[in-house]
């Protein structure tokens, strides 16, 4: 059955490819970029991994990964939002959660960066009191909300059941976020929910994102779900019946020398 | 003060789709343009990694950086508009091509209807049927008229489509230069499903080439490699239609198109009757220019275009209370809402791949291809069901019920993620007196000009619609052999947060009087005869499709209205 079937680019949909992309670097309009495509397409297809045995959860390597440290958190904010993320994206059967995916760095890198502190948002008062279909209307940046929010993460942990949050078993840090959720928290002024749709979203991206922002460590957040990355093309595949399985790859594998 | 540029013949605003095809015609013609695109220069070089789907379609890499500037918002006339801080409902072009560099390619003609829609209710059903408030008008045009544009249009972009069409939608003199795109095992789920219900289902014609394609202008350009990362990114391929790989490089090839790129205008120059050229703003610098020019033509999108002629104090602004004036008139969105989900447990697609523009759709509900005699709304909805590539950050469908984090929905949303088809209507929407675009009292852009500001929100015409079509989605995705479906039926008060569609249309509408429109039917306002303003500012309502044929024959109406213009001058009806 197609589903089960690996599907790798034959010879002749290779030529095919190359055959049609000839077309455009013969044109007007895409030589350069679709030049580099071609070499680094044929280098992976050489590359390619052998398949996970199906069922089996894919694996996480646990290689020292150099590249990974903080640019924004500190270690109790880390510790912190690592454990939170883990609730919204838990490890299970099916696969690695969202700290042995890496999801934590990805928060704190994109809190460093230019989406944490809204940089290409519309920042500027006066911030007025809101109707709720007219959308974000804080004066808070994201990296602000983030580090405020993760410290009512913890005050709140503290009044209630007198540890950290990180220290918590899995079902109270579950009740401290469905809190948070519900808005059911006033700390500081922090917008409970609102802080916790950030997050939320920050680890789905995290799990999700291609690996170079951090998270996603090995693309094991696509293998869960069959997700295959950055492929050059589908013109061979996209009439196929079922799910059409390929060894994922990610931008890494674009990069030509 | 503004430092004074050599004159020309044609200034354009904006060099998205309008720009780029009137800027190709007329330079073809032999005119001197210069071309103002505020953003900066793109070519498809840029999108050697564009399959980044955190990059492009979350973080909104090719858009607008809205903290320059952006849009305020208000549902009714009571309440204080505040400003769209983050993305958004809509996503605003910027720079070289506009917003069709990271469109769909989803192509459609207005139905004849469409143009006609006033006088064709009121001849069907008699006035009482247009409900108060509703101002609803004809275009000033025919799809008779438009017809030949239309075929301009699909010539230069290479339009993939079936080589005939059903009888719901306007006849076309020519064929679809390509051939279809191919067909997903979604596809053919929906077209069975829909035939065997006695509805007319055919392929959604497309702006990503089926084929590899030469235009009459020479452009030769790769067929489509479904590769699933089109709407909101870059074609890698040259594929995907977009002013960069065609209109554009053909203008540039003249030698008589100049184009300033980090340059945003902000005001035409006019004495009351004529403009005598345009005042912009060289975005790094701050520097201010005033370019003279025979002609100016606004191809800025909707809010800019509104925007630069109330400050320019060109065109009599709209006033709500009395109903006079028409600058910010007829603002229209698009009714999305309606639409079933099929959940599969014993089948599995792969709807990763995909292209902006593959789908299957149909008309049956649309326009007045039914009877709305016991209905209470106008119009209607295309339905359809696309295949344009799912991506995992935003692909985590889960049956109702289920939570948006923990345990539950990773479960679910990794059993769904390759198991949900959906089939979606895209409605029409209507204008109401009071939906209008105006300036902001309170907030200002970078350069301290007020902001566009919207009055919008749903009514019950819309509700009416998105029930009734969701419905007909059900109906097809119950025959389409799924576990079970979901419908979504229910419209409220229209939300600035989530992303609904980028066809923001009307302010600056086109229209037979001028009491009652801005501009005549090659676009050409009433109250500056060398002043054209053209795109979907120009349309009196929406219809139930995507914009940009409709945009585009447009275009090429004005760039001959233009060149008859500088022929001879006055008014062009
Ligand atoms: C994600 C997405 C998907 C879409 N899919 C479809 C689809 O499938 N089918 C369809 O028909 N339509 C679709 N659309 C809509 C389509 O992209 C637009 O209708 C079309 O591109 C509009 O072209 P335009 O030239 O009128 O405006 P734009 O493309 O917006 O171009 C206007 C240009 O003017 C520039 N500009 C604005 N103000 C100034 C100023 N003051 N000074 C200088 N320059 C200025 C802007 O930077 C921009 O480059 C989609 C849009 C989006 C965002
Ligand atoms: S789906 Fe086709 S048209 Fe769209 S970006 Fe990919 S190759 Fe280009």
């Amino acid at each position: 059955m197609a589903k089960d079937k690996i599907d790798r680019p034959q010879d002749e949909s290779k030529r095919r490819f190359l055959k049609y992309t000839g077309t455009a670097v013969g044109g007007l309009v895409v030589g350069g970029v679709v030049g580099g495509l071609i070499g680094a397409n044929a280098r992976n297809t050489k590359e390619e991994a052998a398949p996970a045995p199906s069922g089996s959860a894919p694996a996480v390597s646990n290689e020292r990964d150099y590249n990974q440290a903080l640019m924004f958190f500190n270690q109790e904010q880390y510790q912190t939002a690592e454990a939170a993320a883990e609730r919204i994206f838990p490890a299970d059967d099916l696969g690695p959660g969202a700290k042995e995916l890496g999801a934590a760095f990805f928060i704190d890198h994109q809190m460093a960066g230019m989406y944490g502190t809204n940089a290409r948002d519309y920042m500027t008062p006066p911030f007025q009191k809101a109707e709720a279909y007219q959308g974000y209307q804080l004066a808070f940046k994201r990296q602000e909300l983030m580090a405020l929010g993760l410290d009512a993460l913890n005050e709140y942990s503290q009044n209630n059941y007198q540890n950290k949050f990180a220290k918590l078993t899995e079902d109270q840090q579950n009740e401290v976020l469905a809190a948070f959720e519900a808005n059911e928290v006033d700390l500081k002024g922090v917008p409970a929910a609102t802080f916790f749709t950030m997050l939320r979203n920050l680890t789905i991206e995290g799990v999700y994102s291609d690996p170079l922002y951090g998270g996603n460590k090995n693309m094991a957040g696509w293998k869960m779900k069959s997700y295959p990355g950055n492929q050059m093309s589908y013109y061979d595949a996209i009439e196929k019946e079922g799910l059409v399985k390929y060894e994922p790859q990610s931008l890494h594998d674009h990069l030509t020398s | 003060m503004a430092t004074k540029m050599p004159k020309v013949s044609v200034a354009i605003v904006g060099m998205g789709w309008v720009g780029g095809v009137i800027a190709a015609e007329l330079t073809k013609a032999g005119h001197n343009v210069v071309g103002f695109e505020r953003g900066k220069t793109r070519s498809t070089e840029d999108y050697y990694h564009v399959h980044d789907e955190l990059r492009y379609a979350n973080r909104y890499e090719l858009m607008q950086d809205l903290s320059k500037e952006t849009v305020t918002y208000r549902n009714n006339e009571k309440i204080t508009a505040l400003p769209m801080r983050t993305y958004g409902s809509f996503l605003l072009g910027n720079g070289l091509g506009g917003a069709g560099v990271h469109w769909n390619g989803q192509y459609f003609r207005f139905l004849p209807y469409d143009f006609q829609i006033k006088s064709k209710t009121v001849e069907r059903y008699g006035a009482k049927k247009i409900p108060d408030g509703m101002t609803l008008q004809d275009w000033g045009i025919t799809y008779d008229e438009l017809e030949p544009y239309f075929v301009k249009f699909e010539q230069m972009a290479g339009i993939s489509g079936d080589p005939t069409t059903t009888e719901h939608v306007g006849k076309m003199s020519k064929p679809f230069p390509t051939g279809p795109m191919k067909q997903t095992p979604a596809m053919k789920l929906f077209r069975d499903a829909a035939s065997k219900l006695g509805l007319h289902p055919y392929s959604m014609p497309s702006a990503n080439l089926a084929d590899n394609y030469t235009n009459p202008d020479g452009i030769e350009r790769a067929a489509c490699q479904y590769c699933g990362f089109c709407e909101r990114f870059g074609c890698e391929y040259g594929a995907k239609a977009d002013p960069c790989v065609t209109v554009l490089p053909v203008a540039l090839k003249t030698g008589k198109l100049e184009i300033r790129t980090f340059s945003n205008v902000t005001k035409i120059v006019h004495d009351g009757k004529k403009a005598s050229g345009v005042q912009y703003i060289h975005v790094p610098t701050g520097e201010e220019y005033f370019q003279p020019a025979d002609v100016v033509i606004l191809a800025s999108y909707v809010f800019s275009n509104t925007r630069i002629l109330l400050l320019s104090d060109l065109g009599k602004p709209y006033d709500p209370k009395t109903q006079t004036g028409v600058i910010g008139r007829n603002y229209c969105y698009q009714v999305n809402g309606a639409a079933t989900s099929a959940f599969y447990d014993d089948k599995e697609f792969s709807t990763f791949m995909g292209a902006g523009a593959l789908g299957a759709v149909l008309d049956d509900f649309n326009g007045d291809n039914f009877d709305h005699s016991d209905l209470n709304f106008l119009h209607g909805a295309n339905i359809a069901l696309t295949q344009t590539g799912l991506r995992p950050i935003a692909n985590n469908p889960t049956p109702a019920g289920t939570a948006s984090w923990g345990k539950e929905f990773k479960a679910n949303s990794i059993k769904y993620a390759n198991r949900v088809l959906n089939v979606a209507a895209q409605g029409s929407c209507m204008p109401f007196r009071h939906h209008y675009l105006d300036l902001d009292p309170t907030y200002k852009d970078a350069h301290g000009l007020p902001l566009i500001r919207m009055t919008f929100d749903f009514e019950d015409q819309d509700k009416e619609l998105v029930k009734y079509l969701a419905a007909k989605t059900k109906a097809i995705a119950d025959e389409m052999g799924a576990t079970k479906t979901e419908m979504r039926d229910s419209l409220s008060t229209y939300n600035i947060t989530p992303y609904q569609s980028t066809h923001n249309t009307g302010g600056v509408m086109m229209g037979a009087d001028p009491a009652t429109s801005a501009v005549n039917n090659y676009l050409q306002m009433w109250d500056a005869e060398n002043v054209f303003v053209c795109g979907a500012s120009a349309f009196a309502h929406n219809s139930g499709y995507n914009p940009t044929a409709t945009v585009g024959a447009l275009a090429y109406r004005t760039a001959e209205g233009v060149e008859k213009y500088l022929a001879k001058g006055g008014s062009l009806v």
